[in-house]
């Protein structure tokens, strides 16, 4: 069973493909020179003490985010 | 044939190692400027290859190559207008595969570009093999692995850059694919193209048309003022953009970061090998810990205690030594000119003036040390990281952080250098709200103010004082910045979005340019304009003298003194009253019909108008007008004791005093600075009535505030 959501509902320690980027204009583009794309894997690494940004880690490096940026990447959580 | 006098032109993402390349390719043949026109800070230097001189200009340090950003679109005209003979374009080998990215477009624009494989022996040891030469082949441009922290690769880069020019075949764009539905409408936008488009050499029409898809503000400018151009591209663009929207469902610069990133993706699985699985580094072990929830906010604490602590610990003898050497070159001065306004101007203006400032070097050096430390070894960007939720609150942004810090958000800093650093902050409204409070903060010229004022009336509680000035000039910050952000700064905040990298041991070199940079920046602030001020103040503060004959009575009058008590008494009361009777004595006489509800008398008020000049004045100035001795502002122990027994000075009416000096106008120098990072005078002129205005209302409502309650 596999299922489908927001980036910002993936646990520390889960991990999943990008399905789908929901982002244009000047998000999109950060979002996109990140490396955040269809088909990539990420493994989300934790939350920071108030909850927000996240930090995941990507192509071999770690990416800060904000929950409400995590909102418009939808990722497939890989099977444990 | 060998090209004379080769320009490259360093790219490369932020964290990949572009400025250890570009320190290591120069070495000390380094320049600081500006990009024409922009805040965007240019560097340039010479490299050596066998006899030759190679000029490298850094680019900013970017990810990608749109018109979203200051530091990209200077980056690419800079390419696009300058055509540098070639880019090196420095990857982080450990993260690849986005580095690529960059690397792609610049390969896309068609300039020859070599590639910097940088950090080979971080990515060995992550379990990453890469193979070069495949590499170097599947994407069609010369790779070179490099060390730049150790100085390794670097005789192979230039040497592959030089061939590249001599053997190379110039600007040819890499023309991929971007799936059927882009690649068609490619074909329609430059086939709309006629012969006018040769003005738009070196580009190509497909990189044109892939920007005008890519909705880049910066190109559909230029075509619009194409007039050749402009009628047939505009519709057709939107046209097109919205059949790729309708049939893809997602916008054209979507789907083209789609096909940039399977280009370099399937190139990736060839030439770099996994020898084993993605596994927690160190660093993110050390990342559990310093960004838990419990240990990481008290780990910050203790970070900042920690930087306060070395710095003063550092600065302490450099600081006496200092204080030293102006006092002695003070006394030498004072001994070999004849007594007289001469003397005077050099004593009193320039030496105590510029004196003052340099004193505290050593301070500001060991502070912007610390700081290049915490930037080095990759902890800043945590910082912003915890506190990126706490600061939006504020309508800032978690990158505020470092210049707050910067401006003196632990004690001590410097706000014109953090000023220039807010250009780390890419929400232009978030920068200048950062901008516009950074003043708030207890800068390095401010601590002295506080010294005396806290001997003088806080002497049993003096770190707790400091203490709380440091918590009300953040709370008086963040505050602003949320009333600004409300109000004249109104708007979303922009995208947090931010590369935690890796933590690395920083190098010693790399520390000592950031420092050297930062430093350097604050003694030039104290060689130019602080040297002018300080005369145009010792001038105002002197000038008119006293009458002929009032003078000639002091005179009498203090020869006549009866012992030596009686005689420096009457030589304070003759300083005060020339004081009284100067330029800088009347202003302060006719503003103290405004202070006097703060319990400003005239002499503070000189002092407060002098300390616009830089608030280290403040205290020179208050020595002048209550004794004239020559008062060094780290050695004001004499001045305090006075204070504390002067009648209407009182421990309220102290404290009004430095909240006052905290909070009003930002110095000279700050607000130049304002000016040109903000580009408007505007602004400039903002950032010193709002904050003046407020020092007035804080200070006025703890003077009768606290006389209502019985403080006073």
């Amino acid at each position: 069973m596999s299922s489908f959501g927001s980036l910002r509902h993936l646990k520390p320690g889960e991990s999943g493909t990008i399905k789908k980027v929901i982002a244009t204009g000047e998000l999109g583009r950060r979002i996109r020179d990140m490396g955040l794309v269809t088909g990539a894997t990420l493994l989300m690494m934790g939350r920071a003490p108030l909850k927000d940004p996240v930090e995941i880690k990507l192509k071999g490096y770690n990416l800060a985010l904000r929950n409400n940026e995590a909102d418009h990447i939808l990722v497939e959580q890989a099977e444990l | 044939m060998l090209k004379q006098n080769l320009t490259i032109a360093l790219a490369g993402n932020p964290n990949s190692g572009k400025t250890s390349m570009f320190n290591a390719l120069t070495g000390a043949r380094q320049h600081v400027g500006n990009y024409p026109g922009v805040t965007v800070e240019k560097k340039w230097g010479q490299a050596r290859l066998d006899h030759r001189q190679i000029n490298v200009v850094d680019l900013p340090g970017t990810y990608s190559l749109t018109a979203y950003s200051l530091e990209e679109v200077v980056a690419r005209n800079f390419i696009i207008k300058e055509k540098p003979d070639v880019v090196v374009d420095v990857v982080d080998a450990s993260n690849l595969e986005r580095n690529l990215y960059l690397a792609v477009q610049f390969m896309e624009l068609g300039v020859p570009v070599v590639i910097a494989l940088n950090m080979v022996d971080v990515a060995e040891k992550k379990g990453l093999h890469i193979d070069e030469e495949k590499l170097s082949r599947l994407l069609g441009v010369p790779v070179v692995p490099t060390v730049a922290r150790q100085g390794r690769g670097m005789k192979e880069l230039l040497s592959a850059a030089a061939d590249l020019v001599s053997h190379g075949n110039g600007w040819k764009p890499l023309q991929i694919s971007y799936g059927q539905d882009v690649d068609q409408a490619l074909l329609k936008l430059v086939n709309n193209f006629n012969g006018q488009s040769l003005i738009w050499h070196p580009l190509s029409p497909r990189w044109v048309g892939l920007k005008l898809l890519e909705n880049d503000a910066e190109i559909i400018r230029q075509v619009e003022q194409d007039p050749g151009l402009a009628g047939n591209l505009s519709p057709l663009r939107r046209e097109l953009a919205e059949r790729i929207n309708k049939t893809l469902g997602d916008d054209p610069a979507g789907v083209i970061a789609d096909y940039r990133y399977g280009f370099l993706s399937s190139i990736y699985r060839q030439a770099v090998e996994e020898t084993r699985a993605q596994r927690l580094e160190l660093s993110d072990k050390i990342d559990k810990v310093l960004t838990n929830r419990l240990l990481g906010p008290l780990f910050l604490l203790a970070v900042l205690y920690g930087i306060y602590e070395f710095v003063f610990w550092a600065s302490e003898t450099p600081v006496a030594w200092l204080e030293v050497f102006f006092g002695w070159l003070g006394g030498a001065v004072h001994a070999s000119i004849p007594e007289g306004p001469l003397q005077s101007l050099i004593v009193s203006g320039v030496i105590d003036g510029v004196g003052g400032v340099l004193g505290f070097v050593p301070l500001i050096m060991f502070m912007f040390f610390a700081i290049a430390i915490m930037e080095d070894s990759g902890y800043m960007a945590r910082v912003a990281y915890l506190l990126d939720r706490v600061l939006r609150s504020f309508g800032l942004h978690g990158n505020s952080v470092v210049p707050l810090i910067v401006g003196g958000g632990i004690s001590g800093g410097c706000a014109v250098p953090a000023v220039m650093a807010t250009r780390t902050l890419k929400d232009p409204k978030a920068r200048l709200a950062t901008m516009l409070t950074i003043p708030f903060m207890n800068c390095g010229a401010k601590l002295p103010v506080y010294a005396l004022l806290i001997a003088a009336f806080f002497a049993a509680r003096q770190a707790e004082a400091l203490f709380a000035l440091t918590l009300i000039s953040w709370s008086l910050a963040l505050l602003a910045a949320r009333v600004l952000r409300w109000t004249v700064l109104k708007g979303e905040t922009s995208p947090f979005v931010m590369e935690l990298p890796p933590y690395r041991l920083p190098t010693l070199r790399g520390l000592f340019i950031h420092t050297w940079e930062r430093t350097w920046q604050y003694v030039k602030k104290a060689g130019t304009v602080i040297l002018a001020v300080s005369v145009l103040m010792w001038a105002l503060m002197s000038m008119p003298g006293l009458p002929e004959e009032q003078a000639a009575q002091w005179e009498a009058r203090v020869a006549a003194a009866a012992g030596e008590e009686a005689r420096q008494e009457l030589q304070y009361q003759q300083a005060q009253a020339e004081l009284a009777h100067s330029f800088a004595g009347r202003l302060g006489s006719a503003l103290s019909v405004v202070t006097a509800p703060l319990g400003f008398d005239w002499r503070t008020n000189v002092a407060l108008v002098g300390g616009f000049a830089a608030k280290e004045v403040v205290v020179a100035t208050l020595g002048t007008a209550y004794s004239l001795g020559e008062v060094d502002p780290e050695e004001a122990s004499g001045l305090s004791g006075r204070l504390a027994r002067e009648p209407g000075w009182n421990p309220l009416m102290a404290f009004g005093l430095m909240i006052f000096v905290m909070v009003y106008a930002p110095c000279f120098v700050t607000v130049a600075v304002i000016k040109k990072e903000s580009g408007s005078w505007g602004w400039a002129l903002f950032s010193m009535l709002y904050t003046t205005g407020l020092a007035y209302l804080l200070a006025l409502l703890i003077n009768q505030g606290g006389k209502l309650l019985g403080l006073g």
